[in-house]
């Protein structure tokens, strides 16, 4: 859209479901795929004359990310009832915040350094869930368990500019939950979900046009497509004379096209009013306060950090700050190994193939920080090529054990004596006459084609620098005999 | 003992010293119940007999063992069927809930169970304690006691004329507005309504969350302070329950009166209240100076827009809590057959009656979007003010007295068609729930025509022990020839 009159738009509002032991108004468990209705009471499947008690440790875990988020904790906030009819929703209201929510501003940086600004951030409960089963015969399923989960609900200033920045805004915004330790941020699992808006304008004007809304938004990708097609699709509409409609679209990920939700689906006038059942809710500074201290390092000063101590590449820096547990891993391999720039590289490349490819989490690596600081050791000193080194953690990774054994038993172990590489030399000078005859006639393309065969003599083991001196002296030398 | 008049707390006395057998109690009011429930209707669920009779021999063994009684062991008791009880139906009146079954009990009942009272059964109603006479049950009006073609008054209607007919010796009702007292008043028995927050609602089915409160109804006052003493006290699954523990009142109750500043507002003499009814309350006042009470001027001059306030704010917060009858999980469904919506239309237009649809349709108009600032917002404007009365009040003195009806029991089917006046009779107790005060009434005097009239005592909030000490002087002063009648028929006149 480069050349677009017109000016993309976007808010967002995030759900997260918070990392609690039980719901946030009853004591049933907060955990997702279980039999379908056995995490339920009757407080969370609505009973007659059952009434909510405010979990606090799901405040306590709303008040860490909004203090990650650097939002403003208001002292005194109000739940409230809203108020719509569905299957999924036993009250008959979702008990949310309204006017009053517990957290104002905040701020998500992106990796530019700019901010995308919230505008608040709210406590609720989650509703159930609808099943259709197969083989649909109109009838539907309702599963509870997820009825009553805590959850936060971001919401960002209409500030957004394009379908890519909306995408690091959720990449930056999952990175601090996750650090925070307030969610999981498990898409597939629905504690995180994504609703967008989106409108144009034309180009300087500060007036909004009309939005849209997008929903069913499964995963970060889905939201960039969703919103590009939409932007696309306003721009088209507006170019042709006609106006957007305020209206609410589903994306279908296997189409990668928008549709409008039914419009009697979207009429709710919720009737918000303060729900009688709480009292306010009062955070005092003291309790904000003990919570800030127990925060972490977040991803922003962490990455600003790795850099400065020590000295990595920003790219480098934001791998491996990407989660804190990977951050972690690399800052205990650096501190029983100087060279930091070769640990970065070999976490970033081989350590999280590794990662990807048997999906586990640095903290479950079956090689250990002080495993790998002695691998890279062997590397650094020169016992053995980097290119063994990746050998010998794939045997670390696979079997266990220790590197310095793993390199005996493999004979990974570098030639660097002069003497050695001096015999392999002159069998590879003797075994390779013509190639050398071409080398002496002027073709130096034929050095590379002798390391070789002496490397592939000496089963990969010889210490390529020892080698290559090794070989052009005796190369030179030979030279010169004829010379003289 | 004369078992059908001696009020519980002399009753639960005589089992404790062993003067009278749990067994005898219980069969006394199985007999009234025998005798004039099929005319009365006062319940809507009965206990089985043999079950009420077990219990009450094993408060008998255990009295004979030596093993120490609870508070209220064996005396029978009565809840309203608002308030739930596992293994009991709960059907608050309503279709909606014809075959309901909750799966837990209420606290309130709970701590009456704890402390060994029996239960004889579950109360008539207005459905969903929207009314103010029972004729809104779905399940039949309750007849009052004191004279048949009456009125108990309502919606704790079950309740109150299941104590004045003896049918249990105490009850529980629940007052949004008035439900506790102005049954009281038109049953000739005493009942309070608690301080908001004073007796857990956990269990309570919601009418309107913050008004709504648990209190009892007894044949004296020292009765209801027993049974409030012992339902009272913070509840941690109610949070709006007070964190502060209740009771004591039964032992402070005969502090007598001397010194107390009682607020009269003569506002509540004037147009509207029946003379018989303003003649009596002003005895029941007068009785209290007598008694070392000084009778002081206050004015709630607010109190006039208290009933459109509440009528707007309680409605307001029923329409959310009745939303969940909507035929998905339990009571009523139909249509199902049908789309969502169309199960939703048919299952709350069968089950609902007329008084409650027209409450949630008042409730959701009030809410709505571009009215709710008219009329939510504004009556809980009124409310604080209302709730600023009293507070200014009670820098004067220390309990407001005045009426609690402005007439005795009205006849059945006499507003049945007028919802207007219907919700008038509750204008004199609208405002203690408005302000999440206690009140208490007790019958101070009897019509022309022998009908109850009972005097309406205000407190501070949580000062039920004042409250109670007061109405229990009103009560010593016998303007009230307390003791139901039989019959009851002879009263209409």
């Amino acid at each position: 859209m480069a050349e677009s009159p017109f000016d993309i738009v976007i808010g967002l509002e995030v759900h997260a479901r918070l990392l609690t032991e039980s719901k946030i108004f009853c004591p049933c468990a907060n955990r997702f795929g279980e039999e379908p209705n056995s995490l339920v009471c009757p407080v969370c499947l609505g009973m007659p004359g059952v009434l909510p008690v405010l979990n606090h440790r799901a405040v306590d875990l709303a008040v860490r990310a909004a203090l990650a988020l650097d939002g403003r904790i208001r002292p005194v906030s109000v739940f409230a009832r809203k108020n719509y009819f569905y299957p999924d929703l036993p009250k008959g209201y979702q008990i949310s915040q309204f006017d009053r929510p517990f957290c104002e501003g905040g701020a998500v940086p992106l990796p530019d350094g700019s901010k995308i600004e919230l505008i608040r951030i709210h406590l609720e409960e989650d509703a159930g869930k609808l099943l259709h089963p197969e083989g649909d015969d109109g009838h539907s399923l309702v599963d509870l368990n997820r009825c009553g989960d805590p959850l936060i609900e971001i919401v960002t200033a209409p500030v957004i500019t394009s379908p890519e920045e909306a995408y690091l805004f959720l990449v930056g915004l999952k990175e601090i939950l996750l650090y925070a330790g307030v969610s999981d941020c498990n898409m597939e699992e629905g504690s995180l979900r994504c609703d967008a808006n989106l409108s144009l304008r034309p180009r300087g004007e500060t007036k909004l046009g009309t939005k849209t809304e997008l929903k069913n938004l499964n995963s970060f990708s889905a939201v960039r497509a969703a919103l590009r097609w939409e932007a696309t699709r306003q721009e088209r509409t507006l170019l042709d004379g006609k106006k957007v409609n305020h209206e609410t679209l589903l994306w279908n990920a296997e189409t990668k096209e928008a549709s409008p939700m039914r419009t009697k689906e979207e009429a709710h006038d919720y009737r918000y009013f303060p729900e009688p059942d709480l009292p306010p809710l009062v955070i005092d500074p003291s309790r904000i306060d003990s919570i800030r201290a127990t925060l972490p390092e977040l991803p922003g000063p962490k990455r600003e950090r790795f850099m400065k101590e020590y000295g990595v590449r920003r790219y480098d820096a934001e791998v491996l700050t990407s989660s804190a547990e990977l951050a972690d891993y690399y800052e205990k391999v650096a501190a029983r190994f100087p060279d930091r720039a070769l640990a970065a590289a070999f976490l970033t490349g081989t350590f999280l193939r590794y990662l990807s490819e048997d999906d586990t989490a640095p903290g479950l690596a079956p090689v250990g920080p002080g495993a790998l600081a002695r691998l890279l050791s062997l590397v650094r000193d020169e016992t053995i090529s980097l290119s063994a080194a990746k050998k010998v953690f794939d045997v670390l990774w696979k079997e266990g054990g220790e590197p310095a054994e793993v390199v005996d038993r493999l004979a990974l172990r570098q030639i660097s004596d002069e003497g050695e590489v001096e015999k392999l030399v002159v069998s590879v000078i003797d075994e390779n006459a013509p190639q050398v005859e071409q080398f002496l006639g002027g073709k130096e393309k034929v050095f590379g084609f002798l390391v070789g065969a002496a490397m592939k003599k000496s089963g990969g083991r010889a210490n390529p620098s020892v080698l290559g001196e090794a070989l052009r002296a005796a190369l030179e030398k030979r030279r010169g005999g004829r010379r003289a | 003992m004369d078992l059908r008049n001696a009020p519980a707390h002399t009753i639960r006395d005589a089992i404790r010293d062993g003067s009278i057998e749990a067994r005898a109690v219980v069969e006394s009011v199985l007999d009234a119940i025998a005798r004039d429930e099929s005319d009365l209707h006062c319940y809507l669920h009965l206990a089985g007999r043999d079950r009420l009779l077990e219990e009450a021999d094993r408060v008998d063994e255990a009295r004979r063992r030596g093993d120490p009684l609870p508070l209220l062991a064996g005396i029978p008791c009565a809840l309203k069927d608002n308030i739930v009880v596992k293994g009991m139906p709960a059907t608050c009146g309503s279709k909606m809930l014809e075959r309901f079954h909750p799966p837990y009990t209420a606290t309130a009942a709970r701590r009456l169970l704890d402390a060994g009272a029996l239960i004889t059964g579950k109360t008539n109603m207005d459905e969903f304690a929207m009314g103010s006479s029972t004729e809104n049950s779905a399940f039949g009006a309750t007849r009052n006691p004191w004279g048949r073609d009456r009125v108990p008054g309502g919606s704790s209607g079950g309740s109150a004329a299941a104590v004045a007919a003896g049918e249990a010796l105490f009850a529980l009702g629940s007052d949004t507005g008035g439900s506790i007292r102005q049954p009281a008043a038109f049953c000739g028995v005493a009942g309070l309504k608690p301080t908001y927050g004073a007796v857990s609602r956990r269990g309570l089915v919601a009418f309107a969350s913050s008004f709504d409160q648990i209190g009892p109804i007894g044949r004296s006052v020292r009765d209801v302070a027993m049974v409030f003493d012992a339902i009272a006290g913070v509840d941690p699954r109610d949070s709006t329950s007070a964190t502060r523990e209740g009771g004591g009142t039964e032992e402070t109750l005969d502090a007598g009166v001397a010194g107390l500043r009682v607020g009269v507002a003569e506002e509540f003499f004037r147009e509207g209240l029946d003379a018989e009814v303003a003649r009596a309350v002003r005895r029941g006042i007068e009785a209290l100076r007598v008694a070392g009470a000084a009778v002081v001027d206050i004015s709630l001059s607010s109190s006039r827009f208290a009933i459109p306030a509440y009528y707007i704010a309680a409605d307001a917060e029923a329409s959310a809590n009745l939303a969940r009858f909507d035929g998905v999980r339990y009571g009523l469904r139909r249509g199902a057959s049908g789309s969502l919506g169309g199960m939703y239309r048919a299952t709350r237009n069968d089950g609902f009656g007329a008084e409650v649809k027209r409450r949630i349709l008042i409730g959701t108009f009030a809410l709505s979007s571009g009215y709710r600032e008219a009329w939510y917002e504004r009556a809980m404007k009124v409310r604080s003010l209302v709730a600023a009365d009293y507070a200014a009040a009670f820098e004067i003195c220390d309990i407001i007295a005045g009426p609690a009806t402005p007439t005795t029991a009205f006849r059945l089917g006499e507003k049945q068609n007028d919802p207007l006046a219907m919700y008038l009779s509750d204008v004199y107790t609208i405002s203690a729930n408005l302000a999440g005060l206690p009140a208490l009434v007790v019958p101070c005097g009897s019509d022309r025509s022998g009908l109850p009239v009972a005097i309406q005592l205000t407190g501070r909030a949580f000062d039920e022990a004042t409250l109670l000490g007061a109405g229990a002087a009103v009560e010593r002063a016998g303007l009230f020839s307390g003791g139901p009648r039989a019959d009851g028929g002879e009263h209409h006149g």
